[in-house]
């Protein structure tokens, strides 16, 4: 599995590499330089607002993504980011089975909700066999159970002026808890399901046990994993950086991942 | 935009020496903006490459599925793997050494991505743009290609160029170096026309449709675009070959220019003139 991973030790530098780089330091440092200039980045981000429009415009809001058959099942669906979430608290859970564990809906809801996994067990379902796409490039093909998100909101009983949906979940990164979020038409698209089981087994832990958000027509990083409160807000301008993720405010991932 | 029109075709042939209009300002233009946005977005790509550098066919393919293609690292040496052909690419792929002289294991090295150390987020963002500016100029290009007479007056193969033994005969002058002098070298030859055709009308498009069905949204809208490239995984496979036959395109297309006279070629793709070379025997 040696080519798998990508170790970042740094090993002493080979004298050929070293002139060949001293060359074209000053080329590389200037190519930065403009990637990092505020007017370039300004230019960049015009790219996904125009993906986002002209997806939102050319994709129906109920347009499925694929569902596949139990044939097309990767046979390991592979975890990233946290495989297990760091702190006592998470452990508790873990030895417990997740009977403490906790969903609040919260935000502008008319009744704000507190789930258990039982409440959610025992919501109608949804099973989909779906492509899990990593922003990093590779898919798996998965089958997710739980209910649609729109189930859980309508239960809560969404007030007009919701325009996104925060995802707030239990696995710090640093000193930060991840959060994730979405527009409306992707929180209430018939796939938008809160799965609790994957390949008919309980979440494992490395893939967000006890709930995680499916959101299929976007790339693996909205999928929150860990997910312990829904909140309901008309801006992201108050959450986290403002940019409505975790990586978003960090490292400018695109909030929009339908590309 | 001035410009000066093309004094009217003589129907006797040009004279060796004379200048000539070969390159109307839609060429000239689409040539320079896609000049800059496929080195954009190449470089952009191999860093997108980086944060995933394996290829797989079909639908799915993460790391405990083969590869038909993987970049990697082993303990001193990068490597490059096709199938089962391990070739060692130590300094290149896989291992490398960065502009600060610290060693690096990304696949691509960082003086060919986008930005130059890696950040998938910022990759993207110059490619998902850049492959904007590649789509809009390509359908433009693609209707004045095909209504603008492009098509009729420069591509167009006409039926005896067709025949194996023109063709046969191209490839023999190509590769003894030997290109049209004079009234000739004013117009395409069939390798020319097929290359440029292939480009256009098919590397290109497959380039974007290809990138096109790696995004989950547009595999929701467009469903077929998954049954028509057997699958995401084999889409990002195509995707990634596509862009290396373009490359190829490019290294022949310098070669040519080099070799049939820099100056005059850069200069046909600047302003639109070009010299007729002069016939043999006539002095350079």
């Amino acid at each position: 599995m040696s080519e798998l991973m990508l170790p970042r030790r740094q090993l002493i530098a080979r004298a050929s590499g070293l002139v060949a780089a001293a060359g074209t330091m000053p080329l590389l440092a200037g190519c930065d330089a403009i990637n990092d200039a505020p007017v370039v980045r300004k230019i960049l981000s015009m790219g996904e607002e125009m993906n986002r429009a002209s997806q939102r415009a050319l994709i129906d809001r109920g347009a499925l993504a694929r569902e596949f058959s139990r044939a097309d099942l990767s046979p390991v669906f592979r975890s990233n980011g946290t495989k297990l979430p760091p702190g006592a608290a998470y452990a508790a859970h873990v030895a417990t089975g997740f009977a403490d564990w906790r969903v609040k809906v919260t935000g502008l809801v008319a009744r704000p909700l507190s789930l258990s996994m039982a409440d959610i067990r025992a919501m109608p379902q949804r099973t989909q066999i779906t492509r899990h796409d990593c922003v990093e490039g590779w898919s798996a093909i998965g089958q997710w159970t739980g209910p649609q998100l729109g189930s859980i909101l309508a239960a809560a009983g969404v007030r007009d002026s919701a325009r996104y949906v925060i995802f707030r979940c239990a696995d710090r990164i640093g000193d930060d808890l991840y959060y994730e979020s979405c527009d409306m038409v992707d929180a209430l698209h018939p796939q938008t399901i809160m799965a609790w089981a994957l390949n008919d087994a309980l979440l494992p832990i490395a893939n967000g046990a006890p709930l995680r958000l499916r959101i299929e027509r976007q790339l693996g990083y909205k999928h929150a994993k860990y997910v312990q409160g829904i909140e309901v807000v008309a801006s992201l301008d108050r959450i986290g950086a403002g940019k409505g993720g975790y990586w978003e405010d960090r490292i400018d991932y695109e909030w929009y991942a339908g590309i | 935009m001035a410009e000066a029109e093309p004094p009217p075709v003589a129907p006797s042939s040009p004279v060796p020496g004379e200048r000539v209009y070969r390159h109307r300002l839609p060429v000239r233009i689409w040539h320079w903006v896609n000049a800059v946005t496929l080195l954009i977005l190449l470089m952009s790509g191999l860093m997108i490459f980086n944060a995933h550098p394996r290829l797989y066919w079909g639908e799915y393919g993460a790391n405990p599925d083969y590869a038909w293609l993987a970049i990697g690292s082993g303990p001193d040496m990068g490597f490059l793997r096709i199938g089962d052909t391990r070739i060692e690419t130590t300094g290149v792929l896989g291992r490398w050494t960065d502009a600060a002289g610290e060693e690096q294991t990304w696949a691509f090295p960082g003086w060919a991505t986008i930005p130059t150390s890696y950040s998938l987020a910022d990759g993207r963002r110059w490619h998902l743009l850049f492959a904007w500016v590649l789509s809009i100029g390509l359908t433009l290009y693609m209707l004045w290609t095909l209504f603008g007479g492009h098509l009729k007056k420069d591509l167009h193969v006409r039926r005896a160029e067709w025949s194996p033994r023109h063709i046969w005969h191209d490839i023999k002058e190509h590769a003894r170096l030997r290109f049209p002098k004079g009234e000739a070298a004013a117009r395409y030859g069939i390798l020319q026309k097929l290359s440029y055709i292939g480009v256009i009308f098919v590397a290109l498009p497959l380039m974007i449709a290809t990138g096109l069905t790696m995004s989950p949204g547009m595999n929701a809208a467009w469903p077929w675009l998954l049954d028509l490239f057997g699958g995401r995984q084999s889409a990002r496979s195509i995707h990634f070959i596509t862009a290396w036959a373009l490359v190829l395109f490019f290294l022949v297309h310098i070669a040519m220019v080099l070799l049939a006279g820099p100056v005059n070629e850069l200069r046909s793709m600047v302003t639109g003139w070009f010299r007729l070379p002069p016939e043999k025997g006539e002095g350079a």
